[in-house]
This record gives C-alpha cells, structure tokens and sequence, in this order.
C-alpha cells in the first residue's frame, strides 16, 4: 500500500520544517517520494503533521467497561488525531499482570486504529507494597511503571521501587502529591476553596511530594517521568533538577494550562480534577514552562466518567475529564497564547512525548512510522456531548467553538479516520 | 461567569442557595419581610394562609433537630404542607442519587425543597434539576452556606443595632468548617458593616480568609476589643481533640467567651451564638445567660426569617 499526500502544509515539531510539500508513506512508514501510489489524498488547506502523541489516556478496560470502552476510546483518539496514546494502570484489575497487559495490547491491536501504549503497575494491586515483576511486564508490552493517581505512601517502597526500576532501566511514571497533606482535599487550597467551603489540598502537597521523588531519583538514578505538574512551585524544582542533570521529564495535563481554581464557578463538577484546578499564577506559570521547555509535553489525560459520576455534590463527583479529542484544538490555543510557531506548538503533542515514549513516531523522517494527522487549523469544533466519540461527556469546555479539526487520522499508512 | 443560578430571568430570588451573590435589596426584602412575620408569630393564631396548598419538603442528609424544626413551624405558619424526609437512614443509605430522590419527590407534586446535605454545593446541583416551579432552599451545605442563618443573624444585628454601616462584628472559633460564618460574613458585606472580625487560631481559619473581606485576630482580646457584637462559633466535639486543637480546655482558655473577654467589647455588645451551643468550650454560662445574650431571641426571629424566604421564592 503506498499512499500519497499531496498539497498539504507540512509540519515537522521534530527538525522544526513547515513547509508546502508532500509526504509519502509505502508499507506503513514515511518513505522517499514514489512516482505511482495507490491512494492519493489531497490536503489542499490542511496541515500534515505526525499524529498526536497523548501520554495519559484512560481506557477503562478491563473493569470499567460501564464509563467506557476499547471501542469506543479507541475511535475519539483516532477523531482527535491521536496515533499512540499510553493508558494508566489504574484499570480494575489493575495493570499488574503479564496477562492482563497482553490481553490488553491483543484487543486494541485487533481493532486496528491507535497504537497503545500500556503503562505497568508499579506496585501489587497498585497497593504501594509489593513490586509488580515489571520486567516481565515489559516483554508483555510495558513501557513504563505508575501508580497512575493511587499514592505510594510508604516512601521506602518508593525507594526500592525506583532502585529496582533503575536495574532494569525502566522509566517510572508518578504524580508528585503528599497523601497526608491532600488528604480530603478536593479543590486548590485558596479564595476559592475558602469562597465554596470545600476542603483544599495545598501546592505544597505538590512540592514536598517532588522534593522526596527528586532526592530519591539522585540517589537511584532512576528515569521518572513527573506526570502533571499543577503548581508553579514544582515547575521551579523541575527546572533545578534538570539543570542539575537528573533523568527527570515532566509533563501537564491541558486543562492545566487553560483553567484555574475560579473556573469552578457554582460547583462545576466538570472542574472537578486531579490535581486539582489551581490559582491563575499556576496556570501561569505552567503554560510559560511549557513552551520553554522545563515542561515536556502536554497530555489529555484522558478520563471518561459517566454521567452518575459527576452528577453529584462537587467532592463526591468522580475526577476526571474527557480529553482526546480536545487536544488538538487546545494545544492550538495554548501555543497561539503563548505566541509560538506551529511546529514548536505541535512539538508537545508529537515529538516530545515520543521521546519519553522511547518510540521512533512523532516526526516526518524517512522511516518513521506512516502516522499522520491531517487538520485545518481554522476551522472551528463544538465540543457537544453528541458529537464526542468517547463514551465520557465529561468536559469543562461542553458548548465551546474551538479551532482546529481533524480532517483525516493515519496509522502506519492506513487511513482510519476521516470527516 | 453563569448566571448567578439563585435568580430568575428578573432578577428575582428563585432559590435561596447562599448568600453570597445576592444584591443587598433582596437581602433587605427578606428582612423587612421578616420583620412583618414577627408580630404573626406572637398573635394567639400565628397562621397566615400565604403558602396554603403548597407542599415543602424537609430534605435533610445531615442529621439536624433545630434547623429542621424550625422550618417546619415556618411553613406550617405559613400554612404550607410539611413532609420530613430524614434522609440518611431512608434512600442514601439504599444506594439512590441524589437527583434521583429529588425526582422522586418532585413527581410527588413538591413546592419547595429544603435541603440539608453534608457536602458543600449539593443544594446547587439540586436547583440545576428541580422544575421551573419548585423552589429550593440550603438548610446548611458543608462548610459552604447556611443563608437562613445568616439571614437570621443579620435580623438580629439589625433588631438590636439598627444600622450596620458603624458595626464592628467579631465572629470567634471554628471558621475553617463553619458554613454560619461564611454567610454570615457575606451578609454583613454585602450590608455594609465596616469591620467584620474573624477569631481563630491559624488551625481553624481557611486559606486567604481575607479574601472574603474580613480582618484576622489570633488574639481574642485584641479582637473582641470595642466589637459591637460577638458571634462564637459551635466548635464540633470531634474537632477538639487532634490536630487542630490539643484540647477543649485549651481552646475555652484562649478562645472561650468569658465575662472578661466581653468586658473588652462595647459595653452595649451583643453575643449572638448559631446554637447548640458548648457551655465552657466556646461561651461561659455566665454569658450566654447573661445580660448582653440575644441568643433565644435569634431562635424567635429564624422562624420569622425562614418564613420569609419561603414566602418570596414561592411568590416569584
């Protein structure tokens, strides 16, 4: 199968070129031109980019077929140009098992749209005592250890699990929150919390998380990934720790870069997140490091609830909100704000995380992988829970006209969206 | 920002869910309504037929004897149809939602909810779900809002002061939990009181308090000094041991109301206390029996003010 993309404004976040041009894919990579193809696409007004990368995509198989499925997951990552997305192990069971993994990896190879990622227990049960055999979980197809959200209390099991992880060269994922100092925290600790009565978790929860991951990352060496900053104050200790040469990435979640505390307004329990919405100088101060670079990437960190779930008293909803398909258009938004090119936009949906991933997609090289995802940029969404692919309404952003529409979502050559 | 979800298309008070938001006219109708109920609730028959027909339903998920109580004498004064749900040993507990009881209720031809909940912002998600014609009303949500007993509060300031805009209000203890103070303090606010105090060790303040337009003492004395009324705060049994307070002596030393602490204040003071109250943790018996109490009279004037509330929202 050779395909032939033609007339396209061509974007590649990884060498940084946009230009008019081209792109060819034979056998389900980018390949030099090619006089006679198959299929041709026309992308006169489009922008060809590699597909979306998406670092934290929830599945909710197995378990949690009720808040969403394989299938229909699978088809919003494919809408919102999501080629490789990597899913948390907070499934029920949780990720723990090789034969979970495996059966897991089988199903979404089987329904041939996005290539999935699936991120390891770290822990038995995610119970933070007891070590998964992550090495074992990596033959099966894991490509890094998390907790997900679940708190690893017991920080000399988060030593020997960082030690261990280390042996074997295997990135750990974690969330930085002092489960004591969060505890029964629902909301930013601030005016608004304050305003609303709602129990608040303080930013130093954040930062005294990160302060022992940081000090224990130097002492092991391990290559931990933070998975989403939401104050200022850790953007800062990232900063030191990189330019201290520890194997420390990060990234953040996109309602963090767009949202603060006050968007709660009357209890929205859309807003209702994990970490939390925080202050406005959060917001910030994360949106700003992400487009130097301090931040990584972005994420959706896709979270599909049902109804039953977020309709409920703001602390009782479920966390969470439906991403996949808005990341695209808010990526756009953040990148316009901060006043960078498209390709370095882009960059933090593409490039980037495939670097964390470890995985060879994410660009337009000779070679790479044939996943593409052609958008126009203008062209406007409403986000409306009819038109969502996931299963998960749940979105802060219901009712929004937002720009940038996927027009057409490739994988290894073979086309597998189009609208 | 939404529309503020208490009003409707005109302005009017639609559902009473806090008292943050609300421009001070309605405030002031509630109160000059109230004081109009006061003389029903001292005449020989104390019914008047405004809400006759109607249907209100008592929804409490938290237990509560005197806030439910006095709604309902309210609206039987009112002469509305009362029906106490007491909900933490009937559906709850049953596995039903929230909305889903509301629904239940309402299929019952309810007129208005009102609804006592635990968790803050629950009366809001109830309003977003309720009818166009049914009416709700926050009995208490949380740490969030109790606006029928800031109302009550701010009728008694009033009742006793008479004007708000030279009163300097100490509100004492538990301000981190309490719902009462945060009505309350947007009441006065909102009213124009110029100086409104909040009392506490730094355990029991939440983050950027200030924001809400108070000043901070951790020194009682020093915020008692020259107030023109002192609210002390219920400091919940289970609060007074832990890690928040080391004990209930502790606190009654430092934050108790006690005769000479009061002396600090005017000498024309009042000490208001939302009930029930801890005699010797929070307020000595020497003043909440004393000369400067106006406490059984702030029981008197809740039914006066939930009566009103329930007379407006049912009338637009």
């Amino acid at each position: 199968m050779k395909l032939h993309i033609k007339n396209g404004r061509v974007v590649d976040p990884a060498s940084g070129k946009d230009s008019a041009g081209d792109v060819y894919i034979a056998d389900g990579r980018i390949s030099a031109s090619f006089a006679k193809a198959d299929k041709t696409i026309d992308a006169k007004g489009l922008v060809v980019a590699p597909g979306l990368i998406d670092l934290s995509v929830r599945l909710r198989e197995p378990g949690l077929e009720y808040k969403a499925t394989l299938e229909s997951e699978m088809d919003a990552a494919v809408a919102g140009g999501v080629t490789s997305l990597a899913c948390p192990p907070d499934t029920d069971p949780p990720l723990d098992e090789p034969g979970l993994v495996d059966m897991l990896r089988r199903r979404a190879k089987a329904l041939t749209r996005a290539r999935v990622y699936p991120v390891g227990a770290l822990s038995v049960k995610l119970a933070g005592e007891a070590l998964t055999e992550m090495a074992q979980l990596a033959e099966a197809g894991c490509v890094a250890f998390s907790q997900a959200n679940v708190p690893l209390r017991d920080t000399q099991v988060l030593w020997r699990a960082l030690q261990y992880a280390a042996t074997f060269g295997f990135p750990v994922w974690l969330r930085a929150e002092d489960v004591w100092l969060a505890k029964g925290g629902v909301a930013h600790d601030g005016e608004v919390a304050t305003r609303l009565g709602l129990p608040g978790i303080p930013p130093f929860a954040e930062t005294v998380a990160l302060g022992t991951l940081l000090e224990l990352v130097r002492a092991t060496r391990a290559r931990v990934h933070v998975c989403r900053l939401s104050t200022s104050g850790a953007v800062e200790l990232v900063r030191r720790a990189k330019a201290e040469g520890l194997p420390v990435t990060c990234d953040v979640g996109i309602h963090h870069v767009h949202l603060c505390d006050l968007d709660l307004g009357y209890f929205d329990s859309h807003c209702r997140l994990e970490p939390p919405l925080r202050s406005q100088r959060d917001r910030d101060a994360l949106s700003r490091a992400l487009a130097e670079g301090v931040v990584d990437c972005l994420c959706s960190d896709h979270t599909p609830v049902d109804e039953d779930g977020k309709h409920l008293p703001f602390a009782q909803a479920e966390p969470g909100a439906t991403g996949l398909e808005l990341l695209l258009p808010l990526t756009l938004k953040w990148g316009q704000a901060q006043g960078l090119s498209l390709a370095a936009t882009l960059a933090r949906i593409t490039a980037e995380p495939a670097r964390i991933l470890g995985v060879s997609s994410g660009r337009l090289a000779v070679g790479a992988p044939g996943d593409l995802v052609l958008f126009d940029p203008a062209a406007a969404v409403r986000i409306a829970a009819e038109t969502l692919k996931s299963q998960g309404k749940n979105t802060p952003f219901l009712g929004y006209e937002l720009a940038g529409r996927v027009r057409t979502t490739i994988v290894a050559g073979n086309v597998v969206y189009e609208s | 920002m939404q529309r503020n979800p208490q009003l409707n298309a005109n302005g009017e008070l639609q559902h009473l869910l806090s008292i943050e938001g609300l421009p001070r006219e309605i405030l002031l109708q509630i109160l000059d309504t109230a004081e109009s109920f006061v003389g029903v609730t001292e005449r020989e028959v104390k019914k008047v037929p405004l809400l006759r027909g109607k249907s209100v339903f008592n929804l409490f998920f938290e237990a509560s004897t005197r806030t439910r109580t006095t709604f309902e004498i309210a609206a039987k004064r009112l002469s509305a149809d009362v029906i106490n749900l007491n909900i933490t040993v009937s559906s709850a507990t049953k596995g039903e939602s929230l909305l889903d009881t509301v629904a239940n209720l309402s299929a019952m031809q309810a007129d208005i909810f009102i609804v006592r909940h635990e968790s803050s912002g629950a009366p809001f998600l109830i309003a977003r779900h309720v009818k166009p014609h049914e009416h709700v009303i926050n009995a208490g949500d949380g740490r969030h809002a109790h606006p029928t007993q800031g109302l009550l509060d701010l009728y008694t300031i009033r009742h006793y002061k008479k004007d708000f805009s030279k009163l300097t209000v100490a509100i004492v203890g538990d301000i981190l939990h309490s719902r009462v103070a945060r009505s309350l303090i947007h009441g006065l606010t909102t009213l124009g009181a110029p100086e409104v105090r909040v009392i506490a060790p730094q355990t029991l303040l939440p983050a950027g308090v200030e924001a809400l337009g108070v000043r901070v003492f951790h020194d009682m004395r020093a915020g008692v000094k020259d107030a023109d009324v002192v609210v002390m705060l219920r400091l919940q049994n289970e609060r007074m041991r832990g890690a928040l307070l080391p004990s209930a002596q502790e606190f009654n030393k430092h934050y108790g109301l006690t005769g000479d602490k009061l002396a600090l204040a005017r000498p024309d003071a009042i000490v208001m206390h939302p009930g029930p109250m801890n005699r010797g943790v929070e307020i000595d018996s020497t003043v909440a029996d004393g000369p400067h109490s106006v406490i059984l009279p702030q029981v008197t004037f809740g039914i006066a003010v939930r009566m009103a509330v329930m007379s407006i929202v049912a009338g637009n």
